[in-house]
């Protein structure tokens, strides 16, 4: 079970946690402007990475509010957790190294 | 005087009979295959064959398949040495009369989700295009120990899909109704007649969840699940298909027009007119080589086996609402499939409380394993699409194909999906069974949504 730091009560439980899936994904402003292809890129294609994802995850059993996390797919280990809105943060090579031992 | 065996037959009177099948067997296997295709005479399994084996204590037998170094350059690669590749190879050979062909895999042969499942087969898929799918896949495992001449082990227990509410009962007779429509065997069973059935489970209304009813699907069943990919391994090789384990694909390589021209890998460089993708839980990540993204997820998905014990449960049991389903091995162990874990993943194992949860069901349901211990578990990468149907199609790049998307429920698909991937390669256009799976439908809207018809991993 993975250890999740919500940005906003701490470290949990990963039962507590809901998963979001690809974190960054804007919903478009103008959808009727969109081709049909456009919109299946929005709607259903995913990066799907092996390496450091970006993802969503909501405190469903705690505070309730979702939050983004930088994570290594092929560890689980976590680089860092951060608050919806903010851009997705710079990982420096030592942390990616950490998170893909 | 004879001697004489069990038979009523004398030895030397077998003996000629033996030696005249062998001729026969080569003569016509030579004609079939010629001589450059068939470099280790593949040794044909019968009765014949292992008592000969035996009077010459095993020391008889050879390699399955041939172990061989890259060529330069092949007509076709498939990458992925898992079940539904080597099926491929195997289809692409035998059916499509394809010879120059190399089955390029990671790591070893059948080591992903081949050997990571549950080993279910079953047909009993809602949608029209579904079910055409999978059943015909279900019909070339009925044949596919013959065909392969390879005890693939595949048992017709049966599937009963057990109900527990109200809403379970209508979905799960709406199942039986469409299957049968589309001419595939499934009924409805009362809950004294599932307990007939499977008499391990507990009909009890007290229970959280009661047993309402259940679907079952008689030809269901299981296999052996390496069996599957070896034999696949063994024929294709025989019949030219090159093997190459420890062979990761690194790189796609594209003419600059755009068509696929090779691979790269750990072993170096090998050409290839087409390059056929069936990698399951890496499809992102050897396609997004060519810089096509796909509408996929790769979930870690766990399973667990029990101490094996002696035959106590005669079907496989699957409930969708409490998540649970089980068989028993022929090594007498319950195989138990939990769900899978909701994150993305490769790392090839999820977290403890998944398989928990499906054990609190299966205690619930067959309360008679409440003291069986669990001896291993393990998890796969499965590749789940948004609508929980596959995709087996060519792709935006010319001579790339793909055939992924079989998220939790790949293992049952495997001859069909093969034998179809097979033709899509061999043709360069879908067979009419496979050609609505294509990863044009995300874009199209015809999606296949067989997540919303069974509600639960598949």
């Amino acid at each position: 079970m993975l250890l999740i730091k919500c940005p906003y009560c701490g470290e949990r439980a990963e039962v507590e946690f809901a998963n979001g899936g690809e974190a960054h994904i804007a919903r478009p402003a103008d959808p009727s402007t969109l081709s049909d292809e456009e919109w299946a890129q929005y709607l259903y294609m995913r990066d799907n990475p092996k390496g450091l994802i970006a993802e969503r995850w909501r405190h469903a059993h705690g505070c309730g509010r979702f939050f983004n996390a930088i994570r290594d797919t092929r560890t689980d280990r976590f680089v860092t957790t951060y608050e919806m809105g903010q851009p997705r943060p710079v990982v420096t090579p030592e942390q990616a190294a950490e998170a893909a031992r | 005087m004879f001697s004489r065996t069990g038979f009523g037959v004398s030895v030397p009177y077998m003996k000629i009979v033996c030696f005249i099948h062998a001729a026969a067997q080569i003569v016509s296997h030579r004609l079939r295959y010629g001589y450059a295709a068939c470099g280790m005479n593949m040794q044909k399994f019968s009765a014949f064959s292992l008592v000969r084996q035996a009077l010459g204590a095993n020391q008889g037998w050879k390699p399955q398949w041939r172990s061989v170094k890259p060529k330069a350059a092949y007509d076709i690669i498939i990458v992925g040495g898992g079940g539904h590749g080597l099926g491929a190879a195997y289809y692409l050979a035998k059916q499509h009369g394809l010879r120059n062909i190399a089955v390029v895999e990671r790591g070893w042969l059948a080591g992903g989700n081949t050997a990571r499942n549950t080993t279910i087969i079953r047909s009993n898929y809602l949608f029209d295009e579904s079910s055409s799918y999978y059943e015909h896949s279900l019909k070339l495992w009925e044949g596919l120990s013959q065909e392969l001449n390879y005890n693939v082990m595949f048992s017709q227990r049966g599937c009963l899909m057990i109900a527990h509410t109200v809403h379970d009962v209508q979905v799960f007779k709406r199942h039986v109704h469409a299957n049968r429509l589309n001419g595939i065997d499934n009924e409805w069973l009362t809950p004294q007649e599932v307990k007939e059935f499977c008499p391990p489970l507990n009909i009890s209304p007290n229970i959280r969840y009661p047993i309402m009813g259940g679907s079952l699907q008689r030809r269901a069943g299981t296999a052996r699940h390496d069996a599957v990919a070896w034999g696949f391994a063994r024929a294709a090789s025989d019949m030219g298909v090159d093997i190459i384990e420890n062979c990761e694909v690194i790189g796609i390589n594209r003419a600059p027009t755009g068509e696929v021209t090779g691979v790269e890998t750990t072993l170096g460089t090998i050409k290839a007119k087409k390059v056929a993708v069936s990698a399951a839980g890496h499809s992102s990540v050897v396609l997004g080589m060519a810089g096509i993204r796909l509408p996929l997820q790769s979930n870690p998905l766990q399973a667990l086996v029990s101490e094996p014990v002696k035959p106590a449960f005669p079907t496989i049991v699957m409930s969708n609402t409490i998540h649970a389903y089980i068989s028993q091995s022929d090594k007498g162990e319950m195989v138990i499939g939990a769900g899978t874990d909701s994150y993305v993943s490769y790392t090839q194992r999820g977290g403890l409380h998944i398989p928990a949860h499906t054990l609190e069901a299966i205690n619930e349901l067959c309360p008679m394993f409440r003291r069986l211990r669990m001896m291993r578990s393990w998890g796969g990468i499965t590749d789940n699409t948004p609508d929980r149907s596959p995709i087996t199609a060519k792709t935006s790049v010319p001579g790339l194909y793909v055939n992924c998307g079989w998220g939790t429920g790949g293992f049952k698909a495997t001859p069909g999906a093969a034998n179809l991937f097979a033709w899509t390669i061999a043709k360069n256009e879908p067979h009419p069974i496979n050609a609505p799976f294509t990863i044009e439908r995300f874009r199209e809207g015809a999606l296949i949504d067989e997540a919303a018809a069974a509600a639960v991993a598949h």
